[in-house]
């Protein structure tokens, strides 16, 4: 479960957004520019915004009003960088298990068990400039979940991809949101991701939450660009 | 090979090589601390520092081998604090080794603080998120993404520190077996009858040192390391 509820205002950003949600996976829906990942980045840590408070599950991540807030290192959220963000210097299977060994001895996500669900066997020893961009991906998004998250937060994920690695990587998304028990805010700008990953979708335009629909609405709604019926 | 340099000759190039190799293993802590200094943090009197580390550069060495006898000299207030515990720097090798650390840091710390600052900050975040905290990151992903810039600082201050004369002449002066490294060699035997021989074995030496030195530095610059880093950059 997420509340949220934060404002911040800095040259061109005015960001003034709050939504609550207890679903599986929730997206955020908008055109670029309108805040999304300034909201994925304020629940990681790395935007602290000048007001609000953020909470997943019961633990506050931060609440200004009382000043707390959480490290980012201490948040434990999976990010997935809508570029990746595969450290170039460590192969494969060193990217995936910088997050289990930063957790300290607590229970991280099963190795092997995620390279299975992404199919990333073969690619261990590979090094991060070998991988196409879909596999780049999955790479990621199994480092993120082997750092055992509370949320998993996936900024664009297939954006830049090409359509076929794109198809790829929407279907390991889907693979994991029924195979995984972990909380996923997806921020998107491409109807059909959401609507084929989304169980419901805060509508973002320009800092502001201007509709929340359930995945049956923004599929009907959206159902033209988003190729679905 | 051996007559072709003297006993005394063989002595300069092994307490020169033994000073610059020391000097650069003895300055890359402190330069690597405030190259991350100066790379990302903010703090009060951060452009005196920055100013001070130019100094070696921009001052006569002599000047600088002179300020160090004045610091470190056995009658200046820290050389005689420290001579009392029994650490000497004053007309010993161990000062030649301070000497060239001095002139060989700024170099040593502007090549790391450049590649500090060219490592992706992104990729710094993105180990924060996954529960790495400072000292962590830094080990893992600032340093080995550095490597290039740490190892060709160290070939330039190596080089620096090899080649030093007037910091070291001053501060340590020219003691046989002490304190006479090659170039101070190399000077002495200009001033004596029938040295020039010497000073072109010298010298020819020097050059295939400085040589080494350079082709390290290339090496390092286009080769296994720079491939590393340039991977980091796609």
């Amino acid at each position: 479960m997420i509340d949220l509820s934060i404002r911040h205002v800095v040259g061109d950003l005015d960001l003034d957004v709050a939504f609550r949600a207890d679903v599986r996976t929730l997206a955020l829906f908008g055109d670029s520019g309108a805040g999304k990942t300034s909201v994925l980045n304020a629940i990681a840590g790395l935007l602290t915004p000048q007001a609000g408070r953020i909470a997943l599950d019961d633990r506050v991540l931060l609440d200004r009003a009382n000043s707390i807030a959480v490290p980012v290192a201490e948040r434990r959220v999976g990010y997935v960088f809508q570029d990746g963000r595969l450290f170039p210097h460590l192969d494969v299977r060193a990217n995936l298990v910088y997050g289990a060994r930063a957790s300290n001895g607590e229970r991280v996500g099963d190795f092997d068990a995620i390279v299975a669900l992404l199919d990333l066997g073969t690619m261990l020893k590979r090094m991060p400039t070998t991988l196409s961009g879909g596999e780049r991906q999955r790479v990621a998004i199994g480092r993120a979940l082997l750092a055992n998250p509370r949320a998993l937060l996936l900024d664009e994920p297939l954006t830049g991809l090409h359509s076929e690695a794109r198809q790829q990587v929407l279907a390991y998304l889907t693979k994991l949101r029924h195979e995984l028990r972990v909380f996923t805010l997806l921020v998107s700008h491409h109807a059909a991701e959401v609507a084929a990953l989304a169980d419901e979708v805060v509508l973002l335009d320009a800092g502001r939450v201007t509709g929340r629909l359930s995945r049956a609405e923004f599929t009907a709604r959206y159902a033209a660009i988003a190729g679905v019926a | 090979m051996t007559g072709w340099l003297s006993p005394a000759d063989w002595d300069a190039l092994a307490l020169s090589l033994r000073v610059a190799v020391l000097s650069v293993i003895l300055s890359l802590p402190f330069a690597l601390a405030l190259a991350w200094m100066l790379s990302r943090k903010r703090f009060v009197g951060r452009m005196l520092v920055e100013a001070m580390l130019f100094l070696p550069l921009i001052l006569p060495p002599v000047v600088t081998g002179y300020a160090l006898l004045a610091l470190l000299g056995r009658n200046a207030p820290l050389g005689s604090a420290l001579a009392e515990i029994g650490i000497v720097f004053a007309f010993r090798w161990t000062g030649a080794v301070i000497a060239a650390a001095v002139m060989g840091f700024p170099l040593l710390v502007l090549s790391i603080r450049v590649a500090f600052d060219s490592v992706d900050r992104r990729l710094e975040a993105a180990a924060e998120t996954l529960g790495a905290r400072g000292w962590r990151r830094f080990r893992t992903i600032v340093l080995p993404l550095s490597l290039r810039g740490i190892a060709a600082g160290c070939v330039l201050a190596f080089a620096r520190a090899f080649g030093e004369f007037g910091a070291t002449i001053s501060f340590v002066s020219n003691i046989p077996g002490e304190t006479r490294t090659l170039p101070i060699a190399i000077y002495e035997l200009l001033s004596v009858p029938g040295g020039m021989t010497g000073v072109q074995h010298l010298s020819l030496v020097a050059l295939l040192v400085a040589l080494a030195a350079a082709a390290s530095a290339t090496a390092i610059a286009g080769g296994v390391l720079g491939r590393r880093n340039e991977e980091g950059a796609r």
